[in-house]
């Protein structure tokens, strides 16, 4: 997928003054957070769990390579054909040839985020193949020619009304005077336009939660049931992963699954859990003949061993998009590629650069939330840190950014110098504003007052009350 | 693709600065995957009893709108399926799993129930399948495929029924795995493992959450009280399904 990700800027203000996208976040901005809490509340191992979680990711990525050759002898043991491809390019690649080989004209997808990471779409399309899209929020989606805006609720950006201008537009050939006002309407109506394709379709497409080293099976956690028809009616089943998504033994999946759901949507556990082990056997009465995986690195393997590792522990459950102050007020659209929030602030400048995606790292307030919620503890603040610390040292952040910084980091470095000029700025400050108590505008400062006004300092530093009390 | 398999597994072994991992290591990773060392599993259903354990089965089940019916035996099930059906205003037309021990459900008793056996096509609107096990934790229904329980059962038609045996309600995931483990001689998975809870639902629009996107928009649970006929069993091989 194409980034727009320096496009960050000018993304947020469109995306601030969207007002259908300001009523839709609105709704998530309460709605995850508050199930996640009521999820987790009723289990009361929910923060060992989390404990154990971390453990056995950063085991099973210490010894990835251990664990994909297994994964890889177990998926051939059980008839299915491995692809490994280290770029987008080749992962797409892989698939054509696939399709090709089987002469396919109609693709069913399951939500694959891999999938939306290598453009498999436009790809398959300019090669006369037709995908399409069956999790309702990313058909949608497909039909308005959007990138999704979420990493598990694509379409959440969009109001009802939008969806039903979307369906009538695009289902032409449904009675025009049909009513579209609820969303059971438009969800019922999805179900009829799309199962003749899950019938129709020759490849099956899916990505995959996780992936079992014992077995060689691949686990998708899903709520409508799409992505198990997308896999058991064709006749070719292709999971689309990446070699995170790694995990030894069952009963390591069986613990992460039971983080997963609770933190993504609050539930127990999704409707659907489902784990495939290569293709039909025989006597089987239904089940694709073929089983392929492409299994997907794409910059992945060089952030093991350094200080971006963490973030391969992702199950990419949205809690810390969920939780973010930036994410809800501005849309998961202005990150400007496939993962927003902070999970995407830290693994889309390892995946595509960061001269591509400098300002992701920066569009955080560091409040935390997300490393709180996240189910394995990835230090998200921190690492969007390490991040700003290479954005500085590679020269991408202005200059005038860069001189303020230095020259701020000089004085702080020299305590006596730095409380002297804190003491006479506080003062002049505290004078000049002691009538309003606050500045409409501040020399130097006007990024700050062209939105909000600055508090003038009120009586005495914290330092020197702490210097009198200390005595 | 050789190529890249050879590459990226190098690029792992350079970034994780080493090379191939020492044959004691090995050795230990392959005794940690064969021990199937099992991690902390949450005490809300391995603290309570089998009765408790069912009763938190079915309330879980009810809390994400699985609807439950108790029978005593085998040969009330037709009338608990023929009662269910009419009140939900339904077809009395059935795609029953073409498992030998759905045999003895003795469906003549209710003439006026149409039933087929074999696998889901598109025009089937209701089902009828036994299932591997039943998770308490979380009110799951664990449901395998095989040449006697075609997948197509559990997500093509709009209503799902699912006859689940008393005994066959454990406490957790790894308890349902543990018996597939056990029943399993050949050490060969099922192709596919279903854990379902609750019907089909989506919340794509507005978070708005509707049942029956894409799979089931029903899913009816019968829970069999009698403990002495078994559920879906893949040992009977000299069986052979009538298909379609």
């Amino acid at each position: 997928m194409l980034a727009t990700s320096r496009e960050f800027e000018a993304n947020t203000r469109a995306g601030l003054s969207n007002k259908n996208l300001q009523h839709a976040l609105g709704l998530a901005r309460t709605g995850f957070p508050l199930r996640r809490q009521l999820a987790t509340e009723r289990l009361p191992e929910f923060d060992q769990l989390r404990e154990i979680g971390r453990s056995i990711k950063d085991h099973t990525l210490e010894h990835l390579d251990f664990y994909l050759e297994l994964y890889e002898s177990n998926v051939v043991a059980s008839g299915g054909k491995m692809h490994w491809a280290r770029t987008s390019e080749e992962a797409c690649a892989a698939v054509l040839q696939i399709c090709r080989s089987v002469g396919a004209k109609i693709v069913t997808k399951g939500k694959s985020m891999v999938a939306e990471e290598v453009g498999l779409n436009d790809f398959l399309e300019a090669n006369g193949i037709t995908p399409v899209e069956t999790d309702l929020g990313e058909y949608i989606i497909q039909l308005r020619h959007e990138p999704p805006s979420h990493i598990i609720a694509p379409a959440i950006h969009l109001m009802k009304e939008q969806v039903a201008d979307t369906f009538r537009a695009e289902h032409r050939s449904l009675d025009p005077e049909r009513s579209l006002v609820e969303p059971r309407q438009m969800c019922d109506e999805a179900r009829a336009v799309l199962r003749p394709r899950f019938l129709a379709a020759d490849v099956g497409i899916t990505g995959a939660n996780f992936l079992v080293a014992e077995s060689g099976s691949s686990i998708i956690v899903t709520n409508e049931g799409n992505g198990d028809l997308t896999q058991t009616l064709p006749r070719v089943h292709i999971v689309m992963t990446s070699i995170e998504k790694m995990v030894p033994t069952f009963e390591d999946a069986a613990t992460l699954l039971r983080l997963l759901a609770r933190s993504a949507t609050g539930q127990e556990f999704s409707s659907y859990t489902t784990i495939s082990t290569g293709p039909r056997r025989p006597g089987d009465l239904d089940g694709p003949e073929q089983y392929h995986v492409v299994l997907l690195d794409n910059g992945r393997s060089a952030l093991l061993g350094g200080e971006f590792q963490d973030i391969l522990r992702c199950i990419r459950c949205s809690a810390c998009i969920n939780h973010c102050p930036v994410y809800t007020a501005v849309g998961g659209h202005a990150y400007g590629w496939v993962y927003p929030g902070p999970m995407g602030a830290v693994l889309t400048p390892s995946l595509i650069g960061i001269e591509e995606a400098a300002h992701l790292p920066n569009a955080s307030t560091f409040c935390g939330r997300c490393e709180s919620v996240c189910p394995v503890k990835i230090p998200l603040p921190k690492m969007m840190r390490h991040w700003r610390e290479r954005e500085y040292t590679r020269k991408l952040s202005p200059r005038v950014y860069r001189t303020g910084l230095s020259l701020w980091a000089w004085v702080a470095r020299r305590p006596g110098l730095y409380h002297a000029f804190a003491e006479i700025a506080s003062r002049a400050l505290g004078w000049a504003g002691r009538y309003r108590g606050r500045f409409r505008s501040l020399p130097l400062a006007n990024g700050w007052t062209a939105v909000r006004d600055m508090p003038a300092p009120e009586g005495r530093s914290f330092h020197s009350l702490w210097a009198e009390r200390r005595k | 693709m050789s190529e890249a398999r050879e590459r990226i597994l190098e690029g792992i072994r350079s970034a994780l600065k080493r090379g191939l991992l020492d044959p004691n290591i090995q050795a230990q990773l392959r005794a940690r995957v064969a021990a199937h060392g099992r991690n902390l599993i949450p005490t809300r259903a391995t603290a309570l009893d089998h009765a408790g354990r069912v009763d938190l089965f079915i309330a879980l089940a009810e809390e994400v709108q699985a609807t439950v019916a108790r029978v005593g035996s085998l040969a009330e099930i037709p009338e608990a399926v023929a009662r269910y059906l009419a009140a939900e205003n339904l077809p009395a037309e059935l795609v029953v799993a073409p498992d030998p021990n759905m045999d003895a459900v003795p469906w003549e008793v209710r003439p006026l129930l149409r039933i087929r056996h074999g696998r889901a096509t598109a025009e089937d609107r209701i089902s009828l399948t036994p299932c591997h096990a039943a998770i308490a934790e979380t009110g799951t229904l664990m449901l395998i495929s095989g040449r006697q329980t075609p997948t197509t059962l559990n997500f093509l038609p709009d209503t799902h029924i699912v006859i689940v045996r008393r005994d066959q309600v454990v406490a957790s995931y790894e308890d349902g795995l543990d018996r597939l483990r056990s029943d399993n001689a050949s050490d060969k998975l099922p192709r596919v493992i279903n854990f379902i809870t609750g019907p089909s639902r989506t919340a794509d629009i507005e978070q708005h959450i509707e049942l029956g996107a894409h799979g089931p928009r029903r899913l009816h649970i019968v829970l069999l009280e009698d403990t002495r006929t078994t559920g879906s069993a893949e040992d009977d091989e000299e069986h052979n399904p009538s298909a379609q």
